[in-house]
């Protein structure tokens, strides 16, 4: 018995000081510890100039696209964030997701302009140096995809967390408030949309209220404490916190101003919601609020019964995570969570809490609410109101693990 | 939800219509909507500040400079839309040269997209097909999209003229125009596209999620 608790206790110990759930923790008595050839070996020395990478043992922590189903071409297509390999609640830069219409370009800064104009009292043009010259912000929040959990509402089609939630990223952004900018241009009292529209071979375009670009729109230049990354925008793109990822608009080169939304391709006939009898819901912009157990998640074993520390992300377009719950027995019962700060606004939130394994099976929920009152609600909820047919949008249902016997763990989405 | 009670986006008179959306949120939340009745989630937690003295780095631009750059067509009124025509037939010749290698014969689907045609009348069956006839509210959405985005090996090499002509052509084989339809910046926005009336704004919350914590279900 006490040989058995003391156990727990190292097992305990070894889960804390690496950080995860799934730390070997053996079961035979270790072997006596022989010094490792790091100390006996000098190391490699520091380059004059580098980009530091991962490690060569992390080399499977890497982006994928989608694995449900194959697209004909990779232009218009997307790549998802291994959520399952981040700690915290920010994500790498090598490792954000991807959504692209027509392929990543490569944009030179030094000839690249944003023009704003329509609406306003004087055009202006800016330069890159112009835009790195204002004051800036640097904000953390989530960047979501409207189609994160496109493919699993009914039934479950994904195998891992990175396939069902990985259009989904934590990121510190840097860049000009847009109404540093659209003030100087002078806004029409008319103008109450604008119109974002990206230098790439889609030229892809949404129209955004007025009220949202002058609240909390950045004009970003850096993520991550560093440029952006070509595939993420750069040089410069839109960030509209909170609200679906397609509207922030990568390797912008345009604002107009004007009176009316332009109900393009990219919010009539994409972007929108199926709904009962025939009809669409549009401009859904806000992502509601969220959460997904990323460990222990699909496609992982829990090698035996004991502890396990099950965590996770939450966030909310719609302002701070108050809450999360967590079950392990399908949603029957549920107990808080603890949240780890820092917790922002419109920013992804960890969660954790602590699970005694049995060895039987289980099914493992997580449920947030955020600091309007909403509760994440169940696919079941949402099936109420919504028609879920084809490529539906803005999935935020709870999503439900379920762990057999021999500790293997799968998507059980719309079973439990 | 009764589809009395649902809010439709009408063509004209899109800001009235979604004005009397705002201010009402059956959530009791904080959740904020804008004039325009778009839901904005959380507001103001990160006002701007006043800046002592604002640096003005814009370079003054005419909209002339800007006039390459200026291809956004207003799409339920068709404002933007620029001048030229074009024919069903020459729209036939455009696509077979730029668009049906990736979207096939009678744009029924190729190598790389599925089909351009039909769909209209299956809004009510799973799964829905979508096609520019069945789904877009607009007919000169097709200008605004083919202009800016297509073809995807060589997007914005296409003349005003071919555009017209290759919307033409698609909305000829969706049953939209008849075969001699010649379209312009005058006739193309008249052309009455099916799914016009099926656009919801936003209303969620929806979902009315409850916090239970023992023996839920």
């Amino acid at each position: 018995m006490s040989s058995n608790s003391s156990r727990r206790n190292f097992i305990r110990k070894t889960a804390a000081l690496t950080g995860g759930a799934f730390a070997a923790s053996g079961s035979a008595r270790p072997a006596p510890l022989a010094v490792p050839p790091s100390n006996q070996e000098a190391g490699r020395i520091i380059e004059e100039t580098a980009y530091g990478m991962p490690s060569k043992f992390e080399a499977h922590v890497k982006r994928r696209r989608t694995d449900v189903f194959k697209n004909r071409q990779n232009l218009s297509d997307w790549s998802m964030t291994p959520l399952q390999h981040q700690p915290g609640i920010i994500t790498p830069n090598g490792l954000i997701f991807e959504r692209h219409h027509a392929g990543t370009p490569d944009i030179d800064p030094r000839t690249h302009k944003l023009v704003i104009h329509g609406l306003v009292k004087q055009p202006l043009e800016f330069s890159m140096d112009d835009l790195t010259r204002y004051p800036s912000v640097s904000r953390f929040h989530f960047h979501e995809c409207s189609g994160n959990g496109l493919t699993d509402w009914l039934k479950p089609a994904s195998m891992t967390v990175q396939q069902t939630h990985g259009l989904l990223s934590g990121v510190l952004w840097t860049g000009v408030p847009a109404s540093t900018l659209l003030e100087e241009a002078g806004i029409d009292p008319r103008g109450k949309w604008a119109l974002l529209e990206g230098a790439d071979a889609s030229a892809h375009t949404r129209s955004v209220p007025m009220e949202k670009m002058l609240d909390d729109t950045i004009i970003a230049y850096a993520m991550n404490g560093e440029a952006l990354r070509p595939e993420n925008g750069y040089p410069v793109r839109a960030v509209l916190p909170g609200w679906e990822g397609n509207i922030s608009v990568k390797w912008l080169r345009r604002i107009k101003v004007g009176e009316q939304p332009w109900h393009f391709r990219s919010e009539t006939a994409r972007y929108t919601d199926p709904m009962p009898e025939g009809k669409w819901r549009q401009f859904s912009m806000v992502m509601e609020c969220k959460s997904v157990i990323t460990n222990p998640s699909g496609g992982m074993a829990l090698k035996r019964p004991g502890f396990y520390e099950i965590t996770g992300l939450a966030w909310s377009g719609a302002g701070k995570v108050r809450a999360v719950d967590v079950s392990v027995d399908g949603g029957r019962n549920w107990r808080e969570a603890k949240l780890e700060e820092p917790i922002m606004d419109k920013c992804l939130t960890r969660f954790k809490v602590g699970w005694n394994w049995d060895g039987k099976p289980a099914v493992l929920m997580s449920r947030a609410l955020d600091s309007t009152g909403y509760v994440q609600p169940s696919v079941q909820e949402i099936q109420k109101k919504r028609a879920i047919v084809g490529f539906v949008q803005h999935h935020n249902a709870i999503q439900p693990w379920a762990v057999n016997a021999n500790g293997e763990v799968r998507n059980v989405i719309g079973q439990a | 939800m009764s589809s009395a009670r649902l809010k439709v986006l009408w063509l004209v008179g899109v800001s009235i219509a979604l004005a009397a959306c705002a201010g009402i949120d059956g959530s009791g939340g904080m959740t904020t909507k804008s004039s325009t009745g778009i839901p904005l989630g959380a507001t103001g937690p990160h006002p701007v500040q006043p800046l002592a003295d604002k640096p003005r780095f814009g370079k003054p631009i005419s909209e002339a400079d800007v006039a390459a750059w200026n291809i956004d067509i207003r799409t339920p009124d068709g404002a933007g839309l620029p001048p030229g025509r074009g024919s069903v037939a020459q729209g036939r010749e455009v696509y077979a040269q730029r668009c049906a290698a990736c979207h096939g014969a009678d744009a029924k689907g190729g190598p790389v997209y599925g089909t351009m045609v039909g769909g209209i009348g299956s809004m009510n069956s799973s799964p829905r097909v979508l096609t520019p006839g069945s789904m877009y509210p607009y007919a000169p959405i097709l200008f605004d999209y083919i202009r800016r985005s297509m073809p995807m090996d060589r997007p914005q090499t296409m003349t005003n003229e071919e555009v017209y002509a290759v919307s033409a052509y698609l909305l000829n084989l969706n049953g939209l125009v008849p075969a001699d339809a010649v379209l312009d910046a005058q006739s193309l926005p008249k052309v009455q596209m099916p799914n016009r009336n099926a656009f919801l704004i936003d209303d969620r919350p929806d979902t009315q999620a409850t916090r239970c914590m023992t023996n839920c279900k």
